[in-house]
């Protein structure tokens, strides 16, 4: 520690801080542009020179690293000289017209410039002017306004992890583009349009929209994934005008993904769900809310028998909507409720942890020096998590994929690309290289496995490091052998000394496991004394009354042909939605409109088992009602008891009292069965679910809809195999699942392994296809 | 008293060839070090005491630059020679290039040895074709005669080095840039510290010096560092090549000792074109501030004195003006060089370097405002000591030397619309 004088104050700092790190930190302010936390210090704005005693020349201080006994002036007149020249030369070419800039109001120039510009200038050339690029859909570019501090650069090498922005030409030319006129496509470029400082780089969607002065900030947590992202919602009038990351150095740092960002575009689309419909002769009716929930309650009630009630719910809802949703069914006398829709084994039920985790913090992943990621897609489906594993590997860690698709990763890993049985090989040669046995279903498959070169780098990799970590992703829990993976991924993290953990897949998958939305969990990780159904099975056999929480019949489960017969046979569907779709009004009966993100209170858990509440932040559109309120009237029309919530606060907090003492645990028991249910003899279908098909939101959000992330569905599959099958690229094919077909262009992609063809769900035009992992059959259309 | 150093071999027939250079002694100092192993500090020590500064234009003095790298730190390190020559009005180091190659390897070799790399690279500026082959042929002479490639004459030393062809970009000079160059990014300037000694190139420890600075290593060792230094004057050890360029007679390059009267000089360049009326000199490169031409008269070429009389040695490039030079179109001419030549990285001289063009380019133009001239001394000010490298300073400079001693020139062109020397 050093001993520093900043304007006649004493300060103490970590000797080696530069300078602005330690003024900030005391709440001194010092003008500045190039300067930003996150990123690598470039120290060529000049605006933060200040003065230093001794000195003989004014010093930057974002490049000055303290040092004992210096006394540091920021508001001299030579520090105000020197800030005052920069802002004058800043200015020069960069045109006054504030009024019709969009970054009027919020403008770090605009601020400085207040704060230390001149009123006239006293330049009378002409001024440059860059012609503006396309660089996609997201983020509207004005590069005249562009003041050259080079954020959004670094922040491509830095933190995203391409390098999409760039300096061309010299001096007075230089111009921060792209190379070549492109699309920036980087799952977190979003934060570029925080980080200019200037009206160079804006939301395309939000501009010219709003003024920052007419906006109200909200907190909020974003919805998309088990993150748990801290947000800023802008509102106007009841409106959310857009989404801005709110600092939480131990979940975001200070970044959101772009489907965090972007995806409130949803809530304004034209199939929003905004007043209460019934079904009647085929025809769909607007009714008043009585009549509606008389009317499913009547209905639920007819039905009699709990066990023929089925509710399925979404695991993006809030923990208060899933513990009444499960109340009212329990009520009902059913334990027939779930939340795993995209899952599509469960031999593991009873076996598995009830408050399965990360395993971690998440701001301990970047301390990792080896991880294993098995079924995982993170930059896509965890964006933040993703950043943090690659600041891991970028400092040195070994990171590993078992994955059915290679993926363009932003930093050097290994990729073990194999079918969707092979990875199930590949992990047991993993286990049987770290000399581990296993029981059960685990020690049949590592009996059988080889422990070939890749397997003994990844177990040395594990076993060598000194904080390793063996995770699941979205894929794993989708996959045919998700309870063989996760028996196998247990074990070698047991052998290797690593942590266990589960990237959840959804905002409230953690949730929904506390809140007993599952057939054998009660509230509070409690085992059911009967057991309900599993979502599959629920399908299978059909229910004659389903409950539906948030979720999409063809888009939100994980055989979405199996759903739509289920639902089609049913007597009742009771939809409680945020928005309507064909497949949704051709399978419910009532339907019934919710809050969605952002216009209802609520908790998510996120992956890291962490409890965020938030506040409804704008009115429910038309005559949505928050879901926990439309369940809470439900339990009420069905007389149920101890339903009488004033506030979803209190719902957490029942449900919170429920939870006490329960800890999160990953321990995985053991299973019996080592069917490779994935072992298929001709092609299976790699299902993933691709970033902006997640959920009802985003698959709303028009301008995510138009990024090359969000690319329509169509049957990648590589040369090779598409040879075999007598395809082409941009052929149209039909593919056969189950007896049902869909028809699709073809397109040639060499990321795809053998014996595999990649049909993306949640897309438009997989309805009718069945499981998101399953054999299909290629013919040419 | 003239050709002693870095040009002693200029009176041989195709003096760059290896024969030539080893009949001078070429290579004799180095297999002499390597065959005693003399210890690295002694050499350091030796160029010390030569008093040679670096002649890249900054002075820096050589011996205590190499003193900074920690030699027995673990790793790969790097001496770099700085062959960009880019200054307007600099072009002595392409004689080195052309004439004695060997004798600037030889040096390199030489400083490496004392810094412990193992890896060397000579940065050549882009349009010097000639001299880069020259320098590769002389790399290939050397190579084959074992003083580059591994175990040096049986020494254990390793030592290899490459040339690098320059892009053309006066920026790239400047010894991060030229690092950010080599590296292949786009050559900007990095910020300072750390220093090349400690985080050089690929970010590892790296001296980085001038052509003419490590050429002079060898004869410096050979016949010691007070040899070198009693051949200039107190704070200026050695002889100096000098660029002379400008309207003269006879326009070239001349290495002299240093402190020698800038009069003598202007003899060997054969004196003022036509005997016009010598006018003015830019005694260091474009950009040094300018001195008039009486002052010069009496002025020896030395840091101090040039220094004292408000301007700067440089990298030795002096620019004769005689009186048919209008100064506003000089000053135009130089600050349209920089403005085009800044990297645009920081904002005082990508925005100020432009500003002061347009507004001198507006007074040569007939469309000068009164406050202009004060605008031009005062975004100088603003720029200098305020940017990442010293380009600032460089477009900076040469203003106020204008406008303090030709400023009349400025009012008559903002009086008058025209040109006092054309007028006149
Ligand atoms: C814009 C700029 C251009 C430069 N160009 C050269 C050059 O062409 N050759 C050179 O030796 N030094 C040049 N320098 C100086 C170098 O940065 C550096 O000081 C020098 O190479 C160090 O070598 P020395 O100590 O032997 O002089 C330049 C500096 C600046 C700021
Ligand atoms: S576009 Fe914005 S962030 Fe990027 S360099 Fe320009 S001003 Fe900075
Ligand atoms: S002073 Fe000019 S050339 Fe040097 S770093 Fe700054 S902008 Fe680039
Ligand atoms: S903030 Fe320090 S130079 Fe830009």
């Amino acid at each position: 520690m050093v001993t520093i004088e900043v304007n006649g104050r004493e300060l103490k700092a970590k000797a080696g801080d530069m300078l602005i790190e330690v003024t900030d930190e005391a709440g001194i302010d010092i003008p500045r542009f190039c300067y930003h936390k996150k990123l690598s210090i470039s120290a060529s704005c000049r605006q933060c020179l200040v003065e230093v005693k001794n000195a003989p020349k004014p010093l930057p201080a974002c490049a000055t690293p303290v040092m004992e006994g210096m006394k540091v002036f920021t508001r001299s007149p030579l520090a105000l000289a020197a800030q005052k020249g920069t802002m004058e030369f800043l200015l020069i070419n960069h045109p006054l017209d504030c009024p019709i800039c969009d970054q009027g109001g919020e403008c770090e120039l605009q601020d400085v410039a207040v704060a230390c510009g001149s009123d006239a200038s006293r330049f009378v050339e002409g001024k440059r002017v860059v012609p503006a690029k396309n660089i996609g859909p997201l983020i509207a570019t004005e590069m005249t306004r562009c003041i050259h501090c080079t954020r959004c650069v670094r922040f491509g090498e830095e933190i995203a992890g391409i390098r999409e922005m760039g300096a061309t030409g010299r001096g007075e030319h230089m111009v921060i583009g792209t190379y070549i006129e492109k699309s920036i496509d980087s799952e977190l470029s979003g934060n570029i349009i925080d980080l200019c400082p200037v009206g160079a780089l804006t939301s395309k969607p939000f501009r010219f929209s709003a003024r920052a002065w007419e906006l109200t900030q909200v907190e909020g947590v974003a919805p998309h994934d088990s993150v748990g992202s801290n947000l800023h919602l802008h509102l106007r009038s009841n409106k959310v005008m857009r989404v801005a990351p709110k600092d939480n150095e131990s979940i975001n740092e200070c970044w959101i993904s772009d489907r965090d960002r972007f995806s409130y575009q949803g809530l304004y689309s034209d199939d929003r769900l905004t007043v209460p419909k019934i079904k009647q002769s085929g025809e769909w009716q607007d009714v008043t809310w009585e009549v509606a929930l008389d009317m499913a309650a009547a209905g639920l009630q007819e039905i009699g028998e709990g066990e023929q009630i089925a509710t399925l719910v979404s695991p993006s809802s809030t923990l208060e909507e899933l513990y009444l949703a499960q109340k009212v069914t329990r009520g009902l006398g059913s334990n027939n409720i779930d939340y795993r829709l995209r899952q599509g084994d469960f031999r593991l039920d009873g076996a598995e942890p009830a408050f399965s985790w990360l395993g971690l913090k998440i701001s301990e992943i970047e301390n990792l020096n080896a991880a294993l990621l098995v079924g995982s897609n993170t930059r896509k489906e965890q964006p933040i998590l993703a950043h943090n594993l690659r600041k891991a590997a970028v400092s040195g860690a070994k990171v590993h994929f078992i994955n059915p698709l290679q993926l363009e990763l932003n930093y050097t890993a290994g990729q073990q690309l194999t079918t969707p049985a092979g990875m199930v090989q590949s992990l047991a040669a993993v286990a049987k290289a770290l000399g581990a046995t296993g029981e059960g279903a685990a020690a049949k498959v590592i009996d059988k496995a080889v422990a070939d070169d890749d397997a003994k780098a990844i177990a040395s990799a594990l076993k060598d490091a000194d904080k390793a970590a063996v995770m699941l992703g979205n894929i794993a829990a989708a996959h045919p052998d998700y309870s063989i993976l996760c028996v196998l991924a247990s074990v070698v993290a047991n052998a290797s000394g690593a942590t266990f953990g589960f990237l959840a897949e959804a905002a409230n998958s953690v949730g929904a496991r506390l809140a007993g939305a599952m057939p054998h969990l009660l509230p509070g990780a409690k085992v059911a004394a009967e057991k309900g159904l599993d979502v599959m099975k629920l399908q299978k056999l059909p229910r004659k009354g389903y409950l539906l929480l948030g979720a999409e019949p063809g888009y939100d489960f994980w055989d979405a042909g199996l759903t739509r017969n289920a639902l089609e046979s049913a007597d009742l569907v009771v939809a409680l939605n945020t928005h309507t779709s064909p497949a949704l009004e051709a399978a419910a009966d009532i339907m019934l409109p919710i809050a969605a993100f952002a216009e209802t209170s609520g908790t998510y858990v996120n992956t890291a088992g962490e409890w965020q509440s938030f506040r409804g932040a704008v009115k429910p559109l038309g005559e949505a009602r928050p879901a926990w309120k439309v369940l809470r009237v439900l339990g009420n029309l069905l007389d149920q008891e101890d339903c009488e919530y004033t506030s979803s606060e209190q719902v957490r907090d029942e449900l919170a009292s429920l939870c006490e003492g329960v800890m999160p645990d990953n321990s995985v028991g053991k299973t019996e069965s080592a069917d490779l249910q994935s072992a298929v003899d001709g092609l299976i279908r790699i299902g993933d679910v691709p970033p902006y098909a997640l959920d009802s939101l985003v698959r709303r959000a028009s301008a995510l809809q138009q990024t090359k992330d969000a690319a329509p569905a169509a049957i990648c599959i590589n040369a090779e195999e598409a040879k075999k099958a007598g395809l082409a690229d941009c052929d149209s094919a039909v593919v056969t699942q189950d007896g049902r077909e869909a028809t699709l262009p073809v397109s040639i992609d060499a990321n795809i392994p053998d014996g595999c063809v990649r049909i993306s769900a949640g897309l438009a035009g997989t309805e009718t296809l069945g499981a998101q992992f399953g054999e299909v059959t290629l013919e040419k259309a | 008293m003239v050709n002693e150093v870095c040009l002693r071999t200029l009176d041989l027939d195709r003096p760059w060839l290896l024969e030539q250079y080893q009949s001078r002694g070429g290579y004799e100092m180095l297999t002499r070090i390597l065959k005693e192993k003399t210890p690295p500090e002694e050499i350091i020590e030796e160029v010390k005491k030569s008093g040679l500064r670096g002649r890249g234009g900054a002075g820096f003095p050589t011996g205590l630059k190499w003193s900074f790298i920690s030699r027995n730190a673990p790793g790969q390190k790097y001496v770099v020679c700085n062959s960009d020559e880019g200054e307007p009005g600099t072009f002595k180091d392409r004689d080195i290039l052309r004439y004695n190659p060997h004798q600037l390897v030889e040096g390199m070799i030489i400083a490496a040895y004392a810094i412990g790399a193992t890896q060397g690279y000579n940065y050549i500026r882009g349009e010097f074709w000639e001299p880069y082959e020259r320098f590769e042929a002389a790399l290939k002479e050397a190579r084959e005669a074992g003083f580059l490639g591994e175990n040096l004459l049986d020494s254990g030393f390793d030592f290899e080095l490459h040339a690098h062809l320059g892009g053309g970009a006066y920026v790239c000079g400047e010894e991060t840039a030229l690092l950010e160059s080599i590296e292949g990014k786009k050559g900007q300037p990095r910020f300072k510290p750390p220093f090349p000694a400690h985080f050089g190139l690929y970010g590892r420890p790296t001296i980085i010096n001038n052509t003419e600075s490590l050429a002079s290593i060898p004869m410096i060792l050979k016949e010691g560092g007070p040899w070198f230094a009693d051949i200039g004057v107190k704070n200026s050890g050695g002889s100096k090549l000098f660029s002379i360029s400008g309207n003269l007679n006879n326009p070239g390059v001349f290495e002299i000792p240093m402190g020698t009267p800038f009069s003598e000089l202007l003899e060997m360049a054969g004196g003022v074109k036509g005997g016009r009326k010598l006018k003015a000199v830019i005694p260091g490169g474009s950009s040094a501030p300018v001195i008039p031409g009486e002052q010069m008269m009496d002025l020896t070429m030395d840091y101090d004195a040039i220094a004292e009389a408000g301007s700067m040695l440089g990298s030795g490039a002096v620019i004769v003006l005689d009186d048919t030079n209008c100064m506003v179109k000089v000053l135009e001419r130089m600050s349209y060089f920089y403005h085009e030549e800044s990297c645009g990285q920081c904002t005082p001289c990508r925005e100020g370097t432009g500003w002061l063009y347009r507004v001198i380019s507006r007074i040569e133009n007939g469309q000068g405002r009164q406050e202009d001239l004060d605008l031009l001394n005062d975004v100088a000010a603003r720029i200098s000591g305020r940017t990442i490298c010293a380009l600032g300073d460089a477009a900076a400079g040469p203003v106020a030397g204008m406008l303090k001693h030709f400023r009349d020139e400025f009012q008559y062109h903002i009086d008058h619309k025209k040109c006092l020397v054309g007028a006149g």
